[in-house]
């Protein structure tokens, strides 16, 4: 047990600020993603309809309540984070450079099991995948208050092509958020260590093991 | 005709809404089991009033964003005869065959509260007023959206022509169907809104609310009240139907 401890030991990986956004903006999606569908439910875009246990506010009115408290938490928190990440140089740390080229080859790696995963640095395909549902809620945002405001924002509403179509929009943002979710828990339950990190800021490091080899996971 | 109308009303209120409103309160308290508020306030996830306050109170913190952010000067986009919805969709809190069915003669529209002239109103005076039409996209709260035309008196100038106190808060109407709703002065004075009186230059059928109903382009569909027996102008806050369950009071679009 000593022997150990004296190999490995506590490295930060996730800042303060990063955690506090990642987790509240966590609560503001499940919230705006339960709440949408249940509002979805009463008008449904499509031949479907999504299963009320799995929706949140038990009727249009109380989904409607839930969906329109939760925007100003998503809302505020994103913009908080953006400019924060922005000012600070956090995004061009952590998400910059990204090249096609680099995706494409983490992407074979990552398929074969070889990608490295390495604590507190991002691979090119978290990167694109970070900065890729980071536009996917901004699209959201933006279709969402287009379906809002459709009146006082027609300007907008013309760029996403109408009402109807910015309800598409909208939809379509929620669908890309959604596998966004479902790829990030799934790779969350293969590599649970990752999990760690997000919640307490460090993640303890076998030093020898690091050094050596980066190919953990 | 209000006899025939009200017992109509009277007796789906009884049926529909008490009912409803029971069962969504339970649905409340289903949805709170998901533990959602805990994680917010780390509060007892049982009881629903704490989450039910956070969401009016957020609720009422957006009546005052929209009111901030409408614009007066901002017209509803404005469509051909074309683009109009046909057929027009039927939406109530009931169905169609249980609208209220209204005559004519004897009608009067009546004015109360912080109005100067309280006369009431024929159908056949306000059709002598200078009329207006248009066509615009109704936005239901539900999400889908329909193209119509309406024509009818333009609401602000009959609100001054009666003498109401434009400077008063609020504008209430009560309905044939039991219906309620209230908008903002603001709105109220809105050029685009109209007391209307025709659907596709006809006389407003009564599935589109006979005798006339609000058409209101900036706001949800459900502040757009159909077959109005009255309208108050007041500063104290007079509620709606939907509004008093849940949907947020000042809807705009």
């Amino acid at each position: 047990m000593q022997n150990v401890q004296n190999k490995s030991e506590r490295v930060p990986v996730h800042a303060f600020g990063v955690r506090f956004f990642h987790w509240l903006n966590a609560f503001a999606i499940f919230i705006m993603t339960m709440s949408g569908w249940r509002i979805y439910n009463a008008s449904p875009l499509f031949g479907f309809r999504f299963p009320s246990q799995i929706t949140l506010g038990g009727w249009l009115g109380g989904a409607l309540q839930w969906h329109f408290a939760a925007m100003w938490l998503l809302v505020v928190n994103l913009a908080v984070y953006l400019l924060i990440g922005l000012v600070s140089g956090h995004f061009r740390r952590t998400f910059f450079p990204v090249s096609p080229g680099a995706v494409i080859t983490d992407l074979k790696k990552a398929l074969r099991g070889q990608l490295s995963h390495g604590v507190g640095h991002y691979n090119s395909v978290q990167k694109t995948f970070y900065i890729g549902v980071l536009l996917i809620i901004l699209v959201t945002i933006i279709s969402g208050l287009c379906v809002w405001k459709p009146v006082q924002l027609q300007s907008l509403v013309f760029l996403l092509g109408g009402y109807e179509n910015a309800r598409l929009v909208h939809f379509a943002g929620m669908s890309g958020i959604v596998a966004f979710v479902v790829v990030h828990l799934a790779l969350v339950a293969v590599v649970p260590s990752t999990l760690i990190p997000m919640i307490i800021g460090t993640a303890r490091v076998d030093m020898k093991k690091e050094g050596m080899n980066n190919h953990g996971h | 005709m209000v006899i025939k109308s009200a017992v109509a009303g009277g007796r789906l209120l009884e049926r529909k809404s008490p009912i409803l409103n029971i069962e969504r309160r339970l649905f409340m308290k289903k949805a709170l089991s998901l533990g959602a508020l805990s994680l917010l306030t780390g509060c007892d996830a049982s009881n629903p009033s704490v989450a039910d306050r956070i969401l009016w109170a957020m609720s009422h913190w957006n009546d005052e964003i929209q009111a901030a952010i409408f614009d007066s000067n901002k017209s509803a986009q404005i469509y051909t005869e074309s683009d109009i919805t046909d057929p027009f969709p039927f939406n109530a809190y009931y169905a169609e065959s249980q609208a209220p069915e209204i005559a004519e003669s004897g009608y009067a529209l009546h004015l109360g509260g912080l109005i100067t002239d309280k006369a009431s109103w024929s159908l056949e005076r306000l059709r002598a007023l200078p009329q207006a039409s248009q066509i615009t996209r109704h936005v239901c709260v539900e999400g889908w959206s329909a193209i119509g035309k309406w024509g009818g008196v333009p609401f602000g100038e009959f609100l001054r022509l009666v003498g109401a106190d434009t400077q008063a808060k609020y504008v209430g109407f009560s309905c044939a169907d039991d219906y309620y709703t209230s908008i903002d002065m603001e709105t109220a004075l809105h050029p685009q809104t109209l007391l209307a009186l025709t659907f596709r230059d006809q006389v407003l059928p009564r599935r589109y609310g006979f005798p006339m109903k609000l058409r209101v382009p900036t706001k949800l569909g459900f502040k757009n009240p159909k077959h109005i027996m009255a309208i108050f102008v007041t500063n104290d806050y007079p509620g709606g139907y939907w509004e008093d369950q849940g949907y947020n009071w000042f809807s705009g679009s």
